[in-house]
């Protein structure tokens, strides 16, 4: 009779689950030619719709490489676009084969909600912006304040945190999407917006006059961004954490897009060898054509070049490396070694 | 004679074929099997979520509703801060879906019979302007008024700073229309009690009318007596009581008004445009219901003396309800569900809070659905059991 219960309670939601979540993802991946991958809605950047109607930015970039990782061509990807909110349910669904959205790596996503985050490809933490005519110098002085924040995010957690230890009250205006908050924030249905520093950096760069608005000092919370997909496929993971690792590796070891080919005809650096397949096969020990490094560089560039051209000091972005410069260059960006 | 008997005999004794093409078993027969696909499918389904909640390793259980909850919500009946848990936010939810649903059904209801009654009007002005408004407004879909109403508000209104007052009391800004708020002072209850009252009175008078009129055929002062116990009586309690209420007046203090009370613009771009879109809907049901009752029934009444508003009391209109009733319970139904349309534009109801940010926050998918689904059937078998009972009592009784 419990079986039966739950049997029958379980039919009512039925849809959410009915996806396959087994392991072999690469093959169901090469068996259907492209890779499913689950972007953000659109933050400058990031992720956002070139002229000629494909997604480009940071994330996607990291799916391009995975994608050239595996078919050697970096437009086998599709996306599906998600919201803080639907994107764990179509990750889990297996609506889509991983995310790389923007999404922080918390104890809880990684083991109540069952994700594997490959890595962290961009350092973050949560921020406030301001117009400047406000006169707010410090987040402390935000009380009654109305925030705009997206709903299911860690940022609306942290920013109830925030609020309550430093006593103080505010209105909470609950939005979906970037380009909602936006819209409420021009409009001064809230007197700030809260999310990633990055995120606000990039919001910033599309309003009327970016320089009417400040970025407080003030960063509330830690916000590891990196790609993730479902845990139990440990191939799969792997395929994921070691692409996003051979672009940061390429950068530690100075190959770019442009000398990648000159490269992997080998070199007298052996890693270099191994991560580009001039010596060696590891792409085999986790069933990738052996040349997955090169592929992967020479369609998206490394690590550095990725930032240099979606987010860096010279686009409208403008983020700084920060702690996402390598380790050796004094951020924390570190990729274990291609042995 | 024997081989007659057994030709004739075949209809009582059984016979396999006859389980089919006798109409009676056949219809067992095929109810069955339907039955028997039913409960295959359901299982079939219910096994496939239980083996796939396995597979991803997750646990079916409602325990987290006890976990903080972390989150705010901005708009709230009852106390409730990020402290709080996921059962608590899903009551929150709940008061935000029954406000919206019991605002909506009142404003929807009120406009609706203005236009139901506009539409039927001989004034040519009138009735054209219902029916453009009807025609308009219903074939726009509800979700498109709803961020429509609320785009306006957000982006044309004004600021909090240069909002726009109405006597020191009211303000009217883009964050919302703020209003002073009633404190009852302990000598309030005088009112009240008054009120509960009056209302005893009025029922037990209009009781002892009735009987009268059925024995002596006299008529009492109903209405007046009606109001002045329920309102009238009431409000002489509070002037001799000495006005025990005062009012808190709203007060910009920083970035926002402090004190009274707050109409947030999602709750009023929800009520306003579920109320418009489904008053169109009740104006068409009104029309028809009147349309309904022949106007012999009228002339009779007025053949028979009585004055035009008795004939609408007494002889249309509980004739054009028994029309009207049960399509406005489904419309009804509609309203409450349609508000869950809140989440477009951010007003907290349950799909936001249990089903959209505890779901979320917590992964439990499968769980928070099976909690909406369950408020919704229980809110919708709710309103239509009111229904009933109403169309029960206005039903034709035969002497
Ligand atoms: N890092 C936080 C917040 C992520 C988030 O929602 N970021 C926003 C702004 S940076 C975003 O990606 N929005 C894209 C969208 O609206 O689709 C989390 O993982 O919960």
């Amino acid at each position: 009779m419990k079986t039966f219960t739950k049997a029958a309670l379980a039919v009512a939601a039925f849809g959410v689950v009915a996806g396959n979540a087994q392991a072999g993802t690469l093959q169901d991946v090469m068996a259907k030619g492209h890779v499913q991958c689950g972007i953000s809605t659109g933050v400058p950047g990031f992720a956002f719709t070139d002229d000629a109607g494909n997604w480009q930015g940071f994330d996607p970039a990291v799916c391009q490489a995975v994608a050239a990782a595996i078919f050697g061509d970096a437009s086998a990807v599709k996306y599906t676009t998600t919201t803080g909110k639907t994107r764990f349910t179509a990750l889990a669904s297996g609506e889509v084969d991983m995310l790389a959205r923007n999404t922080t790596w918390t104890f809880s996503r990684d083991t109540d909600l069952q994700f594997e985050f490959t890595g962290v490809n961009y350092y973050d933490g949560q921020g406030f912006m301001v117009s400047k005519d406000l006169g707010v110098s410090s987040a402390k002085d935000l009380d009654g304040a109305s925030v705009c924040i997206q709903t299911g995010t860690t940022t609306e957690l942290n920013l109830a945190d925030f609020f309550r230890s430093n006593g103080m009250s505010y209105e909470a205006v609950p939005i979906e999407t970037n380009d909602e908050a936006r819209t409420n924030y021009t409009a001064g249905r809230c007197d700030i917006y809260t999310t990633d520093a990055s995120g606000l950096a990039a919001t910033r760069s599309t309003l009327d006059d970016p320089s009417a608005h400040v970025i407080m000092p003030e960063i509330i919370s830690k916000e590891p961004l990196g790609p993730l997909v479902r845990h139990g496929d440990h191939q799969w993971g792997d395929v994921v954490r070691w692409v996003l690792n051979a672009l940061i590796t390429a950068e530690e070891l100075g190959v770019t897009q442009a000398n990648v080919d000159e490269m992997a005809a080998g070199t007298n650096n052996p890693e270099i060898n191994r991560m580009l397949g001039a010596e060696g096969d590891l792409g085999a020990m986790t069933g990738l054509p052996k040349d997955f490094g090169h592929q992967a560089i020479k369609a998206v560039g490394n690590y550095g070049e990725i930032f240099e051209r979606f987010i860096g000091p010279s686009t409208p972005i403008g983020l700084e490396r920060g702690l996402n410069a390598l380790w050796t260059q004094g951020g924390i960006l570190y990729s274990p070694p291609f042995r | 004679m024997t081989d007659a008997t057994v030709l004739t005999k075949p209809s009582d004794a059984f016979s396999l074929t006859k389980l089919w093409y006798d109409k009676k078993y056949r219809s067992i027969i095929l109810q069955m099997i339907a039955m028997a696909l039913l409960f295959g499918a359901i299982f079939y389904l219910a096994g496939n979520a239980v083996s796939n909640l396995e597979k991803l390793g997750k646990t079916f259980g409602f325990d987290f509703l006890w976990a903080p909850a972390g989150y705010d919500i901005n708009q709230r009946l009852i106390e409730y801060d990020s402290r709080s848990s996921h059962f608590r936010a899903g009551l929150v939810g709940l008061l935000n879906t029954i406000l919206i649903a019991v605002c909506g059904i009142i404003l929807s209801t009120i406009i609706g019979f203005a236009l139901g009654v506009m539409r039927l009007s001989p004034n040519w002005l009138v009735n054209r302007l219902s029916y453009c408004y009807i025609e308009f407004v219903r074939n726009v879909p509800v979700l498109v008024h709803i961020l429509l109403i609320h785009g306006v508000i957000v982006t044309t209104l004004p600021r909090t700073k240069d909002a726009l007052n109405f006597g020191d009391n009211f303000f009217l800004s883009n964050r919302g229309f703020f209003t002073p708020k009633p404190l009852a002072e302990p000598l309030f209850y005088v009112v009240t009690a008054t009120f509960v009252a009056g209302i005893l009175f009025a029922w037990y008078y209009r009781r002892g009318a009735r009987i009268k009129q059925e024995k002596t055929g006299q008529q009492s002062p109903v209405f007046w007596v009606t109001l002045g116990a329920i309102i009238g009586a009431p409000i002489v309690a509070f002037i001799v009581t000495g006005m025990p209420l005062n009012w808190e007046i709203p007060e910009l203090k920083g970035f926002n008004f402090k004190g009274g009370l707050a109409l947030k613009p999602e709750f009023i771009s929800l009520w306003l445009a579920l109320s418009l879109y489904t008053a169109a809907f009740i104006g068409e049901i009104v029309r028809s219901g009147i349309e309904a009752v022949s106007h012999g029934q009228t002339e009779a009444a007025s053949a028979l003396g009585l004055p035009r508003g008795r004939t609408l009391n007494l002889v249309v209109i509980p004739q054009a309800l028994r029309v009207i009733i049960p399509p406005l319970n489904s419309n009804y139904m509609n309203i409450t569900k349609n508000s869950s349309l809140a989440i477009a534009i951010g007003y907290m109801d349950v799909v936001a809070t249990i089903g959209g940010i505890s779901l979320n926050q917590t992964g439990r998918e499968m769980e928070c659905m099976i909690i909406v689904l369950g408020i919704y059937l229980a809110l919708s078998l709710m309103i239509s059991s009111v229904m009933n009972w109403y169309n029960n009592r206005i039903k034709l009784v035969e002497r």
